[in-house]
């Protein structure tokens, strides 16, 4: 095994705490190391981590703790310096990093430092069996058109990778590596940027984005009033409640539930259209979804085009009976026909 | 004080439809936008202009000719002039070639305290480009800034919006911040503005005129390339089913169920 031109991956923290993502990103990280032959690395940078052993436990090889408990937080100058300095150092051929904030803002400083090429929220990655190289395959223009990405010349190939595009692996107890202080020289410096606080949202409307299910309602919910029955659907459910511009401008949901072009987009692994005609900028923001119901009167409505699943009707009569059978379900009831016989 | 406004020209989503055999979004070329969160840097950067007297506001944007109409759209909502970058060679840049020639546009503008632009453009959607040319022109960036507040001392704070809430930042000027929708309401341009914005001219310059060579931008100076493109699979084997009965209905809530079972999801949400 080359030690040189590993597959680094940039961790994640919280504070002292590792960040889930981080798991998924080693899952990435080891298809590609696998394929390539070489170690998968793992960098935490500033932070004083408790758990690195778990890195490794879940994928990596080598662990780089690099200058730990130097930093308060995420200070986006030194964090990229110190990132730059290990890519110097160790010399990887791919780097990647999840699409968060703080990827979306390290990777491209380090890319410009290095004068690398970086592809922005991949949600593939995967090995050129003919040159070595990674192909780096990311939604374009709203998901409507994929685009396979190289970077042929320069080094390392860099990326950021969009969560929950992956499963983290299954946690291996007796996996063994190595974990390896790193200090570069961040003592005495000063930076351009001060952390003054951070405030913690509690109502945060980031759980759109982040979740698994996600239930939107369109013109098809008629009214405020049916638009709460989607609430409760997505109380039930667990799920992100999401909403089209034409609900939004209704006044039925916040800006911050806009899911579509001008909006957020979304990629959970179950999303649920109801009322919602499925207009390109509304499908702009979801069409990445791994399973689509649409639930519409109309069974011309374009959502149809996209769905795994159909259901022609009237949308708040549905949302209302699959919240109480979901009820019923989750009651211990019997759900009708959920062993699959239909 | 100096501020400078990165905008992009991007492809309008007025008249967008969708080609029936392979999914992908159709768009009228000639229908083409200033990228809407330029919209919140540009009235960002004019508010912070109005609380200080001989302060300029100055628009880059790096296009095709036709971006000149950004560029006029970013003085009818109050930039004081702009310049174009916008050559043949400038032609298949990656993020890290577009922001080459940003900087080097910028290091020929002369001395600034402040660059701000969109968080990221609707149509690549990387949000690369702010960082890599604060970092080029070696100066700190703040990304996903949703309040901005200078400061007498030549800094600025940051309202910075992450995952889990947000970020207070100081930071010394000169910097690079980008924005978020949520940092403003654009306020739209005035019939006046738009007028005296159109009589305007602005500067256009290619490499020679920022002096980099050719080979340093567009596909030549990109370190990425596009291998492929295709459709993501689009047309999906739809299961119907007819809701508009009593045992229409009880069928599909079953499918739905079914669908929440083989895929793990019946284990979220509230406690009943």
């Amino acid at each position: 095994m080359n030690n040189d031109n590993s597959v680094l991956v940039l961790a994640e923290t919280r504070g002292r705490r590792l960040h889930p993502v981080n798991f998924e990103m080693l899952a990435w990280g080891s298809k590609l190391a696998g394929q390539l032959e070489v170690p998968l690395d793992c960098a935490v940078l500033g932070s004083e981590v408790e758990e690195a052993d778990e890195l490794i436990k879940q994928g990596a090889d080598r662990v780089f703790l690099v200058s730990p408990g130097s930093l308060p937080g995420f200070l986006a100058t030194p964090l990229a310096s110190l990132l730059v300095d290990l890519i110097r150092e160790i010399k990887p051929a791919i780097v990647i990093a999840p699409a968060t904030t703080s990827g979306r803002t390290l990777l491209p400083i380090a890319a410009a430092r290095l004068a690398t090429g970086l592809t922005a929220d991949c949600t593939e990655l995967s090995i050129d069996p003919k040159d070595n190289l990674l192909l780096q395959t990311r939604p374009a223009i709203g998901g409507n058109i994929m685009a396979t990405i190289k970077t042929p010349l320069t080094r390392p190939q860099m990326a950021t990778v969009r969560p929950r595009t992956i499963r983290p692996l299954t946690r291996d107890e007796s996996k063994r590596g190595d974990i390896i202080f790193k200090q570069y020289g961040l003592q005495g410096k000063t930076w351009p940027e001060k952390l003054l606080a951070f405030h913690r949202d509690e109502n945060s409307d980031n759980t759109l984005e982040g979740a698994d299910i996600v239930v939107a309602g369109g013109k098809g919910m008629k009214n405020k009033d049916n638009f709460r029955l989607l609430e409760d659907l997505a109380g039930v459910l667990g799920a992100g409640l999401g909403a089209t511009r034409v609900a939004v401008e209704a006044g039925w949901a916040p800006f911050s539930r806009q899911i579509g072009l001008t909006g957020k987009t979304v990629a959970p692994k179950l999303y649920i259209g109801a009322g919602v005609a499925g207009k390109i900028q509304h499908l702009a923001g979801m069409i990445t979804s791994e399973y689509i119901i649409a639930i519409n009167e109309d069974k011309d409505a374009p959502i149809f085009k996209v769905a795994d699943l159909g259901i022609i009707g009237d949308a708040p009569t549905m949302a209302a009976k699959l919240t109480a059978a979901l009820r019923e379900f989750k009651r211990g009831g019997s759900a009708p026909n959920a062993d699959g016989a239909i | 004080m100096k501020i400078i406004v990165l905008i992009k020209q991007v492809p309008g989503t007025s008249n967008v439809r969708m080609d029936p055999k392979t999914g992908a979004m159709v768009r009228d070329p000639s229908d083409t936008v200033l990228n809407p969160l330029d919209e919140h840097a540009i009235a960002e950067a004019v508010r912070l202009k109005e609380g200080l007297p001989g302060a300029r506001v100055t628009a880059l944007t790096m296009g095709p000719p036709a971006a000149l109409k950004v560029l006029r759209e970013a003085c009818a909502r109050g930039a004081d002039n702009g310049c174009l970058l916008s050559h043949r060679a400038f032609g298949g840049s990656d993020t890290i070639a577009t922001s080459r020639v940003l900087a080097a546009a910028i290091r020929k503008l002369g001395s600034f305290d402040l660059i701000l632009a969109g968080e990221k453009a609707t149509d690549g959607e990387t949000g690369q480009t702010g960082p890599m040319t604060a970092t080029m022109l070696d100066i700190p960036v703040v990304t996903f800034a949703r309040r901005l507040e200078l400061k007498d001392s030549g800094a600025i704070n940051v309202l910075r919006l992450v995952e889990e809430g947000s970020e207070e930042l100081e930071v010394s000027l000169p910097a690079l911040v980008t924005v978020v929708r949520e940092i403003n309401n654009p306020p739209l341009p005035t019939l006046r503005k738009h007028v005296l914005a159109k009589k305007l001219s602005f500067p256009v310059w290619g490499p020679e005129e920022i002096g980099l060579k050719e080979t340093e931008t567009g596909l030549k100076g990109s370190p990425t390339r596009v291998a492929k493109v295709f459709s993501p699979k689009f047309a999906r084997a739809t299961v119907f089913h007819r809701a508009d009965s009593e045992a229409g209905a009880f069928e599909a809530v079953a499918a739905v169920l079914n669908i929440l079972k083989a895929r793990d999801l019946l284990n979220k949400g509230d406690k009943i």
